[in-house]
């Protein structure tokens, strides 16, 4: 077994172990998963963000219950705007620190706002590392943005 | 009479007390089954409201509807809004001609036949969840057993056994069988000695080859013996061939390929265990239960925009979502049910303590989906009558129904109860998609009658629905020590309610306990005013 699938296991493990101890919420009870992620950033959003923000990054809803778009979003030109939210959620949006990888989170990040935007310099693992590690972030604090 | 000299349970208690501390009689009254497996003490005795006070209550989820309803008792005048055309919440189950719309736009019409129904939120309710159960029979809400554990149904790991789902009672007694041969091994050979003292190891010895079913020499082995647990290769029967022969037991590595204690476990969890109810004809009979109470109260299509308050009380402005007319309902105190995604959003008119709370709970995105099948395969050729099947693929389950058994009709099974990644990933694809990931991966577990024997499915994405944009609100150890308890408070005129303002997160139970709790606050508070 590699290093990275055995770090992986124990991620998992761990998150089984927050799901079903930690939270005590309704749970499927089943093992870790074996739906895997890669480290390309259209994967990632596929994957992972189109759950809430569909396919097309245009988001929905309605005034009040509204799923931010991300495509054409001005708030995204900043790098860190992202990856904070990526790192620490917001609203009712879950941070994904525990879910994917700085290298996924960056990869995700860079595709949003390149291919969904017209921010072409790509979000590195470091900037994502650099943000988790306390580097300051954008204060802005919004809900639906 | 023996039971004249016998002291009474409440004497034990008390000399436990006196010798022993408010410890020790805390802990034998748990062991007696008096304390501790739930906060609920029965439903509030509250009266005396003040005349003409008013209360509104945002949302007609199950939080909401036991505040009205028990705020009416107590006097207040109730009136509750409510964004949907239907009481309940996520106290929702979907039938044959239901509509679900998604963010998005994504729409599904349901095909399931008249009595079947997918419960797309909560679906079962442990014993100990006493104030669920309680309302429940008070309203009338019939329950019927949920079967939590079965042993005869499968666990699926992708990369063990080649793929081919095992059942769940051979894999645990071979777990168990394993784990008690190395350390029965152990102990024998003096390995533990340092831990275990000789009389105790004796006893766990003993205890292992019984647990365990080892045989003379402490081997887990293919016997009989290990059979009458893990089943039989061929089982017992009458007559001349009546005697059966055993089963062939796995090989330790084998049975740790399938991580089966994951599902050990899964059924040792307080919340999961046996035994677990549901209500006869879907779990929305409940949220329509809670309705019978409160006839006239509830105004459903009704929009809050607005959440203000002030000295002279609470201001909430809503849009009927039909006609578009903006109204303005007016009230003493508020108890505000709205998911936090959504309040989040109105911003209501609270301190900064509370609105931080409010923006500091994210919500989990689950799927459920339901597959409609001719006939009830799973009963029919597996011998597998409710419970569940698990797996690793992003389904997570599916899990068989626990009505109807032996009925020559259509069936619907839950094809999915999928969270974390697989969560995610089912909810970003469209409805065709998830029905088809939900057949090729459920067919793992019956290859022959699956797709063979499917009619038609539906699906129910949390992420997705417009109402409120997750299943449930998400709490850590850190968020909890910040937030929590300015989530809770009352604020002024306004006090929130629902799972996630609880430690029952994702639980009616939790939705209940915390509606009670911001009631009794805000009924003392209306007093003292």
């Amino acid at each position: 077994m590699s290093i990275k699938s055995l770090a992986a296991l124990s991620l998992a493990a761990a998150l089984c172990a927050w799901t079903v101890g930690g939270k005590a919420q309704d749970a499927p009870g089943a093992s870790p998963t074996n739906v895997e992620i890669s480290a390309e950033g259209k994967q990632v959003y596929e994957t992972i963000c189109q759950a809430c923000h569909m396919a097309d990054a245009k988001g929905g809803g309605s005034t009040g219950a509204a799923i931010p778009a991300l495509a054409d979003n001005a708030h995204l030109a900043s790098k860190d705007f992202i990856v904070d939210i990526l790192l620490k959620g917001r609203g009712g949006m879950p941070w994904f620190n525990d879910l994917l990888t700085p290298e996924q989170m960056a990869a995700g990040a860079t595709y949003v706002r390149s291919h969904f935007n017209k921010y072409p310099d790509p979000v590195t693992e470091a900037d994502v590392k650099h943000i988790a590690a306390g580097g300051k972030a954008s204060p802005r604090d919004c809900v639906t943005c | 009479m023996i039971e004249e000299t016998a002291p009474s349970r409440r004497d034990l208690l008390m000399m436990i007390g006196k010798a022993g501390g408010a410890l020790a009689m805390y802990q034998a009254m748990t062991a007696l089954g008096h304390a501790a497996e739930t906060q609920f003490t029965g439903p509030p005795a509250l009266s005396g409201a003040k005349k003409g006070s008013r209360v509104l209550v945002l949302g007609a989820g199950l939080a909401g509807m036991l505040a009205a309803y028990e705020l009416r008792k107590a006097g207040y005048a109730v009136q509750i809004l409510e964004y949907q055309n239907r009481p309940g919440g996520r106290n929702i189950s979907i039938r044959g001609g239901d509509k679900i719309v998604e963010v998005g736009g994504a729409t599904q019409t349901c095909e399931f036949q008249p009595g079947n129904y997918l419960n797309p939120g909560p679906w079962r309710i442990p014993h100990h969840h006493r104030t669920l159960l309680h309302y429940c029979k008070a309203f009338g809400v019939e329950l019927e057993p949920f079967i939590q554990l079965n042993h005869n149904a499968f666990v699926h790991q992708s990369k063990a056994f080649g793929g081919k789902p095992q059942r769940y009672r051979e894999l645990a007694v071979d777990f168990r069988g394993h784990v008690s041969d190395l350390l029965a091994k152990s102990l024998n050979a003096g390995q533990l000695d340092a831990k275990v003292s000789k009389e105790d190891k004796e006893r766990l010895i003993e205890a292992l080859r019984g647990w365990g079913l080892l045989d003379g020499n402490l081997n887990y082995t293919s016997d009989l013996h290990v059979s009458s647990q893990r089943g039989y290769d061929r089982a017992p029967g009458g007559g001349i061939k009546g005697a059966p022969t055993p089963s062939r037991i796995n090989n330790l590595s084998d049975v740790l390929d399938s991580q089966v204690w994951n599902q050990m476990g899964f059924f040792f969890s307080y919340v999961m265990q046996t035994t677990m109810f549901q209500p006869k004809g879907g779990m929305d009979m409940i949220g329509k239960g809670f309705a019978k109470q409160l006839p006239g109260v509830i105004t459903y299509n009704a929009k809050v925009t607005k959440i203000a308050q002030g000295d002279a009380g609470v201001s909430v402005m809503w849009e009927d979502v039909k006609s578009g007319k903006v109204s303005e309902a007016k009230a003493d105190y508020c108890v505000c049910t709205i998911p936090l995604a959504v309040l989040a959003q109105i911003d209501p008119q609270v301190g900064a303590p509370m609105k931080a709370a409010i923006r500091a709970v994210p919500y989990s995105g689950q799927v459920k989906i339901g597959l409609e099948m001719r006939r009830r395969f799973w009963e029919e050729n597996y011998s597998i009558y409710g419970g569940h099947s698990f797996t690793d693929q992003a389904i997570g389950l599916i899990s068989y129904p626990n009505f109807d058994f032996f009925k020559d009709k259509p069936a619907v099974l839950l094809g999915a109860f999928a969270n974390g990644i697989g969560g995610f990933q089912l909810a970003g694809m469209t409805p065709e998609q998830r029905i088809e990931a939900a057949l090729a991966q459920g067919s793992v577990f019956h290859p022959a009658e699956y797709r063979k024997e499917f009619m038609n499915g539906v699906s129910f994405a949390w992420s997705r629905a417009p109402w409120i944009l997750g299943c449930c609100g998400s709490w850590t150890e850190a968020s909890r020590a910040q937030h929590y308890q300015n989530l809770v408070a009352m604020d002024g005129r306004i006090v929130l309610a629902g799972e996630h303002a609880s430690y029952y997160g994702c639980w009616m139970e939790g939705a209940l306990l915390s509606a009670l709790d911001a009631i009794e606050r805000l009924h003392k508070k209306a007093l003292a005013a």
